[in-house]
């Protein structure tokens, strides 16, 4: 490349716009983007789902997904068009100057290849490094990257590498040929808190290391606040405003980064504690569980829920909180231990408990997409539990429906006869819980409700529970890894790690110090909105 | 390793069941065959004594779960009893028709495998292209005529009017091997034609299937080409459902391919077989009928280990 052709700029966008095919025709997905990215200088992106985040990092590299295309604008990487130029020529730039870090390690690693061959495929591909090297080189990377047992660990395959080392040898790969722009596509947001710091510490230094400009593509404020130079703003499609990050974190200026600020700040007022001789709505003894025998899942798990309250059962993934809740409504008995409710053992099976016991315990699940029947109507969808078990039928059935599409804040004239397609993904989890309403339940059962939803969808959700509770003295199991949702709105929390409960309480028995040491190591994991959290909390553990 | 070995085996164990299973139906469903068997074989002259001395010699008065263990004691150690019709042992006179059609399965899957898995790469790297278009076409033609006109029509144009294979697959014992090939060319195509179409649209549907996954998209990332995402990236994640098909057409050319033996005239065992039939000559019936179970067992087995060990999961446990 002659140095002519060298601008200021490593990347430079103006007025992109991208559009996705859908069921309308081409719709702009985004709407005239422009950017800018020095050399050895890290961008944070941030929006939530459908801001087109993810469409521009791709677009970084001169890729559209299928069913998109560029419509107007330039993206300029070093001197190359790359809306206009030819795959061949963009594909001797992925890779090798331009390189992807994705949101799941391990769904982005294939399962059929060792770590280290598809580590070593770009270098081959891109002819930068014979075989040999580029094994050494990716060890020296791994090492760099701080992964146990660099020898040896791109010698196994994906499945066998925990998830965290997974996305750290997946920013190893990216940088294997040493690549003037790294995109990162949400990397941290499928991982535990502890496991967070890590990965972005490490992907922080490797950066830095080699002055390597970045996109930095996340929901998550505070993360970003780690990891960037700049921030944008993204809201669909559109920037909102851009700004350093200090400057950003201080004084945003637009109305919707303020409210993207402000979303951590919900908090449930506190509830007046049970009374001493109060017995607990739901209370669980010395629980065992497994789903093979060998594999102990639950390790002697005891609490009590009080009636009106909400139970926080916090933990990291595998540490067993949603298999209590399979315990709790009987779909995995217990190897040992039993479930009670208002002191009466519960029938451990589900199929042995009544239908009256059936209906007091309801659930809500992560993936509203999922748990919800695409074929069927919303009126149906919340009507067969109300009509299992109540009994309901025609127009009273018609009546209580309405009613608790009210209670939900979704229009029942509007909303009685669409299907799941036809809502977003906070009135998909809001028909979750008319559906566990339904049924007129004494406790439900809310499993990481949130944690798929955008940050101010989820505080919209999190504020109807609470009104809901209030209203209807409802009681609630709240299943979350996520701390600031336990903080908002937990009376009680029991944290959980490998099966065993570590520490339980009410909510400021808990947090306040002094805690345990476990609770403290996922308290002080959460990313705070400081950018110099990480910086200092590396410098405190040491 | 040790739980591959493990599944490994209780494949074969169920394998083995239900081949007992299917050895019960067997034996009774000719049981049940209209007619009495003796008079059949005996034809309409015989005389009621010739019949009943036949029935005691080959012990049909006797109870049938008695005949059906004597039966099984006799198929396990390769002995199948001897021909109604001409005494011979059964054995022997399976063994040659069955290696003949055994030949020619061979034969076609060693061409039909290839072409087809290749062809279903191409189409897959090629997808909604004319080329694609075509080729589905093409294939689904082929399968969907059946196998004996399509036979005729390889006669017409590659024999009567070009000359260039022999229309009628007669084998001698002395021929040499390249003429035994060109001399049963035609049928072996013919069954080539017939299979090619399932085992490429497979092939075809379970790479597009991936196209979607995450890993995929990753490899377009980092710059490698398209077939190279295609070979590397998706094929080995793809065997499974592939080898599947492979199993069930293999079976296929094994024990369905009767039709195509009638045209061109080649002496395997599904003509054996339907001779017996019309015959009443049981104990070749039941014989071919334990064997072509066995083959859809074997090969069924051979398609589940080959999914497992296709799966790095299995072959590499944690």
């Amino acid at each position: 490349m002659s140095i002519e052709n060298k601008t200021e700029f490593i990347l430079e966008m103006r007025g992109l716009c991208v559009d996705g095919y859908s069921n309308e025709g081409w719709m702009p997905i985004l709407k005239g983007i422009d950017l800018t990215l020095r050399r050895g200088e890290i961008l944070g992106l941030i929006g939530e789902s459908g801001a087109g985040k993810s469409t521009l990092g791709a677009a970084a590299m001169g890729y559209v997904r299928d069913g998109t295309r560029f419509a107007s604008g330039s993206v300029n990487f070093d001197g190359i068009e790359l809306t206009i130029a030819s795959e061949a020529k963009k594909n001797t730039l992925r890779g090798a100057r331009i390189a992807y870090v994705a949101q799941s390690a391990a769904a982005s690693f294939n399962p059929a290849h060792k770590l280290i061959d598809q580590h070593c495929e770009a270098p081959l591909q891109h002819r930068l490094r014979t075989k040999t090297a580029a094994q050494k080189d990716a060890i020296q990377l791994y090492e760099q990257l701080r992964l146990p047992n660099p020898k040896e660990i791109g010698f196994r395959y994906p499945h066998q590498v925990s998830g965290g080392q997974l996305q750290r040898a997946m920013t190893a790969m990216a940088m294997s040929c040493r690549p003037d722009l790294l995109i990162f596509d949400e990397p941290t947001t499928a991982l535990d808190v502890t496991t967070q710091i890590d990965v972005l510490s490490a992907i922080r230094d490797i950066v830095r290391v080699y002055n390597t400009a970045a996109i930095y593509i996340t929901h998550d404020l505070a993360v970003v606040a780690q990891m960037a130079d700049r921030i944008k703003v993204l809201l669909r499609g559109k920037e909102i405003e851009e700004a350093p990050t200090r400057n950003m974190l201080l004084s945003p200026q637009e109305e919707y980064t303020k409210s993207l600020w402000a979303v951590r700040s919900f908090k449930s007022p506190s509830k007046p504690a049970p009374k001493e001789d109060e017995k607990p709505l739901v209370s669980l003894h010395n629980i065992h569980a497994s789903y093979n025998k060998n594999d102990k899942i639950v390790d002697d798990v005891s609490f009590e829920i009080f009636k009106g309250m909400t139970v926080a059962v916090v933990g990291e993934s595998g540490s067993g909180k949603s298999t209590i809740a399979r315990v709790m409504t009987g779909l995995l008995p217990p190897d040992q231990g039993n479930v009670r409710r208002m002191d009466k053992r519960l029938p451990l099976h589900y199929k042995s408990r009544s239908r009256e016991q059936l209906r007091q315990i309801q659930m809500i699940y992560q993936m509203a997409d999922t748990a919800l029947n695409p074929k069927i109507p919303v009126c149906e969808i919340i009507g067969r539990p109300a009509e299992f078990y109540s009994g309901l039928q025609g127009a009273e059935l018609k009546g209580r429906v309405e009613e608790l599409l009210e209670l939900i804040e979704l229009d029942p004239a509007e909303y009685y006869n669409r299907r799941p397609s036809e809502l977003s993904g906070g009135q998909k989890q809001r028909i979750g819980i008319a559906r566990a309403l339904a049924a007129d339940p004494e406790i439900i059962i809310c499993d990481e409700i949130t944690s798929a939803l955008d940050q101010l969808v989820a505080e919209g959700i999190l504020r109807l529970l609470d009104s809901l509770q209030r209203e209807l003295n409802m009681t609630y199991m709240f299943i979350t890894h996520d701390l600031a949702t336990v903080r908002a709105i937990a009376d009680f929390i029991v944290v959980m790690k490998d099966g065993k409960v570590i520490e339980k309480g009410t909510k400021e028995e808990v947090l306040s110090p002094p805690h345990h040491s476990y609770t403290e190591l996922l308290l002080s994991s959460v990313p705070e909105m400081d950018p110099d959290w990480l910086s200092d909390l590396l410098k405190q553990r040491g | 390793m040790g739980d591959i070995t493990f599944l490994i085996l209780k494949r074969l164990g169920f394998g083995l069941m239900t081949l007992l299973i299917v050895s019960i139906i067997i034996f009774f469903a000719v049981e049940l065959l209209p007619g009495d068997i003796a008079e059949t074989v005996l034809g309409q002259a015989a005389t009621a004594e010739t019949v009943e001395a036949f029935r005691n010699k080959i012990g049909l008065n006797r109870p049938a779960f008695v005949r059906y263990f004597e039966w099984l004691s006799g198929a396990v150690t390769g002995d199948f009893g001897v021909s109604l019709v001409t005494d011979n042992p059964v054995g022997t006179a399976i063994a040659e028709r069955l290696s003949n059609t055994l030949f020619l399965a061979t034969y076609a899957a060693v061409i039909a495998v290839p072409v087809a898995i290749f062809l279903g790469i191409l189409v897959a790297l090629l997808r909604n292209t004319i080329f694609d278009r075509l080729t589905n076409i093409a294939t689904l033609a082929s399968i969907s005529s059946p196998e004996f006109f399509v036979a005729y029509i390889l006669i017409i144009y590659l024999s009567v009017k070009t000359g260039l294979f022999p229309p009628i697959a007669n084998l001698s014992g002395n021929m040499s091997f390249p003429e035994l090939l060109n001399r049963t060319f035609l049928p072996a195509l013919t069954l080539v034609l017939v299979t090619t179409a399932h085992m490429m649209r497979m092939t075809r549907a379970a790479i597009i299937n991936l196209l979607a996954e995450p890993y995929i998209e990753m490899a377009r990332m980092k710059g490698v080409s398209r077939w190279k995402v295609i070979v590397r990236h998706t094929l080995p994640n793809a065997w499974a459902p592939i080898i599947t098909v492979v199993a069930l057409n293999m079976a296929y050319l094994i024990t369905g391919v009767v039709l195509v033996e009638v045209v061109f005239v080649y002496p395997g065992i599904g003509q054996l077989l339907v001779d017996a039939v019309s015959k009443r000559d049981f104990p070749i019936v039941q014989a071919c009928c334990l064997i072509f179970a066995a083959t859809f067992i074997l090969l069924n087995l051979a398609a589940d280990v080959g999914a497992i060990l296709s799966n790095p999961r299995l072959r590499n446990p944690k």
